[in-house]
């Protein structure tokens, strides 16, 4: 029989929710027993070679790159997950969703006190994928089916969640892993 | 500069923090906003924080730091003012004065506002000027009352005609009318003041307690809990001083009969709110009167006078020796909230009108820290009869279950809006039929926190077991699109919600964000159980009434007019439709001059 396969991303978000991925230390073993991993920064597949079963996001959409990987895992997972804050409701990046775009640009190319910019240039290469009005939550893009929530998740949750789901288990997370005050 | 005015003001309520409403609508209206150097000297005078005189300000939405214009006109937005030619009467208001809604005229002269329902639905579209109240706006008439207002006119003098009753009194001088279409045989009934009054004394406590047992009364404010039950429980409360009293909010949007208690028949609720103070053993009474209905405020007080001077308030009153109780009243400031029974005792204490967290309840622990009955008008005017008249009459009106008479505002499409007091067990069919209803596709029952309901349910019974309501009922004609009304319900939720809990300030965001998108044709067959299941999380997590029923307007319509959501309803296909990715690049296209490469082809 074959594996089902899983893949993973990082959008808008800090790489945190990947580290907390790896954090399940040698149960990635297990995991690997269970699973093949497609696209993913964990194997550096950059495009999908088939069909997956679950899709890990990491981070909202703050450009239009995100936003292509978004809906690029979209269509080829049957299951998507979106991980953490960041994917969940923008969390840190989205701070900037209260100040218009043209000042966040002027504040981090120009204006700031540790820019030295002469010529006032903001980055403009083609290659640079235009940035969003503001940052967007997964799910109001795409249709995300589970959401686990953390900054970033405990690796526990992100275990526990993965073997339920694997299983076609219900999901059984005690309070003290979600339970952030 | 304001110095005298706010030391005055501040010493007539005896610097007392706890008159704090009355202090700072006072002021406001003086000086048309409360600056930042007024709340200082406010603070000062009575030996309050600076924060708590700034958040009460800042609560109410009468009452602002900025300056308003001499007059400031709030035009009603509500959903059968909307149905009615509201919007044009804005569009005629804004062209007129040449500024948008939320804005002053140069001069300084006018502030134009928009504001929820201001309880005068049977005579839509409708305005607050100042404290005046403009009735059945027409696009004429709204012209010439923003021209009157541009030339300096003052609000008073764009009453023309006097409405009908004591609307035309001389210290009420309004163009409202009472419009009451249907009377009946406990509210609007030939009687004779004061009988149950002098028949209450004349008994214990107790034995009153045991006749509004008999007589099954239960509140008539929306809650429907048992009268005779809550004054046990505030009699038997421990404390000396006690609490009487009386919701004159009247909030709940399309609700417009207890102002006509008020205007015609307020001797009838001061009799019950007295008998009430006879029963739980209180010597304090207040009546807290929406900002909205603030005309009415000095007939009121006239009225209350000339009770202390027939000795039926004070001291001894009707000569029972120790029977002391009298009646203040309480001025609000528009907001819907502090028709909650907890948040209205904070607002008559003074501070913002929060929501207080349960238990104490009211009867243990209400105004200010002493056991607290509060009841709606209605419910204190069919205490009075049933002193006059008995329990068992009264149990023998309406159905076993709900007995006595129901007040309810009719209005929207209906050929006679107004108040009607039928019996409990009335149908909606019934009602449709006795107000001149035609076509009708849907009739909201209680306000936005009731339901609203379809064909199938016009066979209903009014009564606390079938479809309870505080008394509003608006009614929708085959030309409606329902879930714009809900929409707009939703709308006023997000607005009114006092913000305290997430469920309900975060949640009503949702819900309508959900909806809007639904309406627009963005939405998805999955939105329908988002809807569901939010809703139900908003109604079981709120703190108070207001979230636990905010979800209404969605939930009942999604119940009853399923299929005009699933006709807007997308299949799902995995993407959300409401995200438009055009807009999302167009402003950064714009900062960098150039188009997306990844989206090109979409454009
Ligand atoms: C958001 C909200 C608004 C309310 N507005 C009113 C109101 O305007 N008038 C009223 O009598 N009751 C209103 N109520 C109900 C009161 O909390 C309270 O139950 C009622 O005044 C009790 O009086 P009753 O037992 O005579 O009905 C409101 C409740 C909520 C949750
Ligand atoms: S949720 Fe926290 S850990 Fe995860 S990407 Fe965002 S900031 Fe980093
Ligand atoms: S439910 Fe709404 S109105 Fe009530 S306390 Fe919570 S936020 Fe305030």
């Amino acid at each position: 029989m074959t594996k089902p396969k899983i893949a993973t991303t990082s959008l808008a978000g800090c790489f945190g929710c990947h580290m907390s991925i790896l954090d399940i230390d040698e149960r990635i073993l297990q995991l690997v027993e269970l699973v093949d991993f497609d696209k993913s920064p964990v194997d550096d597949i950059k495009k999908f070679t088939g069909r997956c079963l679950v899709g890990i996001i990491e981070g909202g959409c703050c450009n239009e790159d995100n936003v292509h990987v978004l809906k690029y895992f979209r269509e080829n997972c049957d299951v998507l997950i979106a991980l953490g804050d960041c994917a969940i409701n923008g969390c840190i990046p989205s701070m900037r969703n209260e100040i218009p775009l043209k000042e966040c640009f002027d504040e981090a190319y120009k204006d700031g006190p540790t820019v030295y910019n002469p010529e006032g240039i903001i980055p403009n290469d083609p290659e640079i994928p235009l940035v969003l009005d503001r940052v967007y939550p997964c799910s109001e893009v795409v249709k995300i089916d589970y959401h686990l929530p953390g900054c970033p998740p405990n690796a526990d949750i992100i275990w526990e969640a993965l073997v339920a789901l694997l299983n076609n288990k219900p999901l059984d997370l005690p309070y003290e892993l979600v339970k952030y005050d | 500069m304001n110095d005298k005015i706010i030391s005055q003001v501040c010493s007539t309520y005896n610097n007392n923090k706890t008159r704090m409403m009355d202090i700072v609508t006072t002021l406001n209206k003086q000086l048309g906003g409360i600056d930042d150097e007024s709340i200082d000297l406010i603070a000062k005078a009575t030996g309050s924080p600076r924060v708590l005189v700034e958040s009460t300000i800042s609560f109410y939405s009468f009452l602002s730091k900025d300056k308003k214009g001499d007059v400031v006109v709030r035009l009603c937005n509500d959903v059968v003012d909307n149905m009615q030619g509201a919007k044009e009467i804005k569009e005629v208001f804004e062209q007129e004065l040449g500024i948008k809604c939320g804005e002053t005229t140069e001069d300084g002269k006018v502030t134009l506002e928009e504001t929820p329902c201001i309880g005068m639905c049977d005579q839509a579209p409708a305005a607050l000027i100042n404290e005046t109240v403009v009735t059945s706006l027409t696009k004429d008439k709204a012209k010439q009352v923003a021209q009157d207002l541009k030339g300096g006119a003052a609000a008073e003098t764009l009453v023309k005609d006097l409405g009908d009753g004591n609307n035309a009194n001389d210290l009420v001088k309004s163009m409202v009318n009472n419009n009451v279409k249907k009377k009946g045989e406990v509210i609007f009934a030939d009687r004779e003041d004061n009988v149950g009054l002098k028949a209450a004394i004349e008994k214990t406590p107790e034995s009153i307690i045991e006749d509004l047992k008999i007589s099954k009364l239960r509140g008539r404010g929306g809650a429907g809990f048992p009268t005779g039950l809550k004054w046990a429980f505030t009699r038997s409360a421990d404390g000396d001083n006690k609490t009487v009293i009386c919701n004159a909010d009247e909030g709940e949007p399309g609700t417009f009969k207890d102002r006509v208690i008020l205007t015609e028949e307020c001797n009838l609720l001061f009799e019950g709110m007295t008998i009430g103070g006879y029963v739980i053993g209180a010597e304090t009474g207040i009546i807290y009167l929406r900002g909205e209905y603030a005309y009415l405020k000095v007939f009121l007080e006239d009225a209350l006078d000339k009770r202390r001077e027939a000795n039926l308030l004070g001291k001894n009153i009707l000569g029972k020796d120790g029977f002391n109780f009298d009646i203040r009243i309480q001025l609000g400031a528009g907001a819907y909230i502090c028709g909650e029974e907890s948040s209205l005792i904070s607002s008559c204490e003074g501070l913002r009108g929060d929501p207080k967290t349960r238990p104490p309840f009211p009867a243990q622990k209400g105004y200010l820290q002493t056991p607290t009955a509060v009841n709606n008008v209605e419910t204190f005017c069919s205490v009075a009869r049933i002193l006059e008249k008995g329990g068992v009459w009264f149990a023998e009106i309406g159905t076993e279950a709900s007995p006595g008479t129901k007040l309810l505002s009719i209005s929207g499409d209906c050929d006679n809006p107004g108040v009607y007091e039928f019996e409990f067990g009335v149908t909606i069919n019934d009602m449709l039929s006795e107000s001149g209803a035609k076509d009708t596709k849907a009739v909201l029952v209680g306000g936005p926190s009731g339901q609203i309901i379809g064909k199938d349910d016009f066979d209903k019974a009014i009564c606390y077991d079938d479809l309870a309501t505080g008394g509003a009922i608006v009614v929708f004609n085959s030309t409606r699109d329902i879930l714009k009304i809900a929409l707009e319900y939703m709308e006023f939720f997000v607005e009114e919600s006092c913000g305290y809990c997430t469920p309900c300030r975060a949640g009503n965001v949702l819900l309508r964000n959900c909806l809007e998108n639904i309406v627009e044709g963005k939405g998805q067959t999955t939105d329908l159980k988002y809807l569901e299941e939010l809703g139900e999380s908003v109604q079981f997590s709120s703190r108070c009434g207001l979230g636990q029923t905010s979800p209404n307007p969605i939930l009942s319509t999604l119940k009853n007019f399923k299929a005009d959501y699933e006709a807007l309803v997308k299949e799902d296909d995995g993407f959300n439709p409401a995200f438009d990715i055009n807009k999302a690049l167009s402003v950064a296209e714009d900062i960098q001059g150039r188009k997306s490469v990844i989206f090109n082809e979409n454009h």
